[in-house]
């Protein structure tokens, strides 16, 4: 069927500022979700999908001017110790950069991976993504895995002893930065990835994650702190039996961020928990889009998202369970939640369950409300001062989510940060 | 150091007055209740005291020290030395109680110029006193008051008291929901409390809260006002005759 013509028109003008990188190995893969681009179109605001997210600005060829951020502080996850892969304005920077070896993990850059014939990445890199593409269409991931210029390969075939990071400076004003990770972790081996920085005024990143039997990896990532940038993000992961995968996102400021999740539990007994926790003030519109699908026995799925929205700020929340038929004993859990902290604010929700099985626990729920007078007076009436007993209600709030990072170090270290930005907001 | 004068509250959404005319003075050392029906007043003149939104002050005023408190936020009452034992302590999930105390206590030391306490401190501090009310580690690790039993609620809040060392200390309606073991250890801790330096003001519905913790003063509130002011014995005399008695006499 032919696209409409006006996201026809988008669709071309956004693919005419591309060129198609060298991919040795890569190359079918690339193709392919280039025609699927082309099949799709772009994403555009009549979308039933973008209903309540204008992606124009995610589209457009050109992408729009965002200033860096200086912040006054020491990066996220600096004090860990870490592997630190450094990216700027989506290049990789190997000065800056930690040597990629490490015991239990091969890491290799994209581009490399792109003069070889053979390479395990190839049965990754874009797999998962066409996979998540039904049954609901997201083109703007399609159109990563044919672009993306830079990126990681990880192979994990051990139980890792120190996170890998990825840090994501953004320098240049005008930058538009595609990246495409992918990573597979191998029977019984572990991993923490911790990611950190807005980037690139304009972000596309897709990442791929492949869990075999008995894996396990834990992902908490800070999308960075630039007022102006934008970032839209995918995230494809398929669970084989007993795997684990754990998320948890923390974004603060950006004026547009779309985050989609595609999880797949595809083996019994596997556990998938995906968090967020957002506060956004004034110009910010956030996003969270996520597929969960149970496509096996007993499996453990949770989404806990919260968002705090003042000024004038929007939160939306679109997410869906999916219960395949014999996903029996299915246990599946959501949560959305925002606290408006004036009336300009909105909170957008809406939860799916779609269960083709007769014997599961699902459960969701989504509640938008102001922050609790009662509490607030209580609080103050023990000298706490209203600022202050606002911010204290406020993580108390986020704290459900928060809580979901297994790490108790790096949920303190989120939580110390929260406490400053929220201080210095008042 | 309590000293209210011909003070007349309504409700701030509807043209309801609930205290016609109160004048009652508290001073250092003593302990003052005010017993009375349902509805006369009671909690609303708690509520007026420690600065919750809802109600308006028509008329008159209340002095802590000689400081008009009526102008000022419920943080600035505290820090003046103001506290109210809530008749329903607040739930706050997601705040630790200790977090909450810590907060409280140096929030308020900022308030009056004085240095925080350290975190070692606290801690002692903390320890120490939540013992004597038998406010075990878990409960201070808990949320504020969330899965406490009305025992503990109330045992939290003579705690916070107990950190805070206020000046005046409202007690509204502490006994509502306690048996009687726990309302003695409550007791207890009020009374481990009372100094030279310290007024209270306790109210309550009924006399047995107060064979635990002697008053000086007793007031009868009804219709917005004290009707009756006494010893201890006036106490007494509602446990034996009801409001509707002294009410009657009165009139």
């Amino acid at each position: 069927m032919a696209l409409p013509e006006v996201k026809q028109s988008a669709t071309e003008a956004r693919l005419s500022a591309l060129t198609l990188p060298e991919s040795g190995c890569l190359k079918a893969a690339r193709q392919a979700a280039l025609s699927r681009v082309q099949t799709m179109g772009l994403p555009s605001r009549r979308d039933e999908y973008w209903k309540y997210t204008k992606p124009d600005t995610l589209v457009q060829a050109e992408a729009p001017k965002a200033a860096v951020f200086h912040a006054d502080e020491t990066p996220m996850f600096n004090a860990f110790d870490r592997l630190n892969i450094v990216f700027v304005d989506g290049v990789f920077d190997a000065e800056a950069s930690d040597d990629l070896s490490l015991e239990g993990v091969t890491i290799d850059r994209i581009e490399d991976i792109c003069c070889k014939d053979i390479h395990w990445a190839k049965d990754l890199y874009g797999v998962l993504e066409a996979r998540g593409q039904t049954p609901v269409e997201r083109p703007l991931a399609a159109l990563n895995t044919a672009f993306a210029s830079d990126g990681v390969a990880i192979r994990v075939t051990g139980k890792v002893s120190k996170p890998v990071n990825f840090t994501y400076v953004h320098s240049d004003e005008n930058s538009d930065a595609i990246l495409h990770h992918v990573i597979r972790v191998e029977s019984g081996a572990e991993v923490t990835i911790l990611e950190n920085g807005p980037a690139a005024s304009r972000f596309n990143k897709c990442m791929e994650i492949d869990i075999a039997d008995g894996g396990k990896l834990h992902l908490v990532r800070a999308q960075g702190r630039d007022h102006e940038r934008r970032a839209a993000t995918h995230l494809f992961a398929r669970l084989g039996t007993e795997s684990v995968f754990k998320s948890f996102t923390l974004t603060v400021n950006g004026v547009l961020t779309r985050n989609e999740a595609v999880i797949e539990l595809t083996g019994d007994d596997a556990v998938a928990h995906i968090a967020g926790a957002c506060v956004g003030d004034g110009d910010f519109h956030h996003d969270d889009t996520v597929f969960i699908t149970h496509d096996a026995v007993n499996c453990e799925s949770r989404q806990v998202f919260k968002k705090v929205l003042r000024n004038g700020a929007t939160g939306v929340f679109q997410g869906k369970i999916l219960v395949k038929e014999g996903a029996q004993k299915t246990d599946g859990y959501q949560i959305s939640q925002s606290l408006l902290l004036d009336d300009d604010s909105q909170f957008l929700a809406k939860p799916e369950l779609e269960i083709y099985a007769d014997d599961v626990a699902c459960s969701h729920g989504s509640t938008s409300g102001a922050i609790d007078e009662e509490g607030l007076f209580y609080l103050r009436s023990r000298g706490v001062p209203h600022a202050e007993a606002t911010d204290l209600m406020t993580l108390a709030f986020l704290a459900e989510a928060v809580d979901e990072i297994e790490d108790a170090e790096i949920a303190a270290d989120i939580v110390s940060r929260l406490e400053g930005w929220l201080a210095r907001r008042r | 150091m309590l000293e209210i004068k011909n003070l007349h509250v309504k409700l701030e959404d509807e043209d309801k007055q609930i205290l016609k005319g109160v004048d009652l003075k508290v001073e250092a050392g003593k302990v003052h209740a005010i017993m009375g029906p349902n509805g006369s007043g009671k909690s609303t003149l708690s509520y007026v005291l420690s600065g919750r939104d809802g109600y308006e002050v028509t008329e008159g005023s209340a002095e802590l020290e000689g400081e008009d408190i009526l102008e000022l936020e419920p943080e600035e009452r505290a820090a003046a030395g103001m506290f109210l034992a809530f008749q329903y302590p607040v739930e706050i999930p997601g705040v630790g109680n200790m977090t909450f105390l810590r907060t409280a206590v140096n929030a308020q030391r900022k308030a009056r110029g004085e240095d925080e306490l350290s975190a070692s401190d606290f801690l002692k501090e903390v320890r120490a006193k939540a013992k004597t009310l038998k406010i075990d580690a878990d409960m201070l690790k808990r949320p504020v008051n969330v899965g406490f039993s009305g025992g503990e609620k109330k045992r939290n809040e003579i705690l916070q008291m107990a950190m805070l060392e206020p000046k005046l200390c409202i007690l509204d309606e502490t006994d509502s929901g306690l048996d009687v073991d726990a309302m003695k250890l409550v007791a207890e801790g009020v009374n481990a409390l009372r100094d030279e330096g310290r007024g209270f003001l306790v109210i309550t519905h009924y006399q047995r809260l107060l064979d635990h913790i002697k008053p000086d003063v007793v007031h009868i509130l009804a219709g917005g006002r004290i009707v009756k002011t006494g010893g201890p014995e006036l106490a007494l005399e509602v446990e034996n005759n009801g409001y509707a008695g002294i009410l009657a006499e009165e009139a």
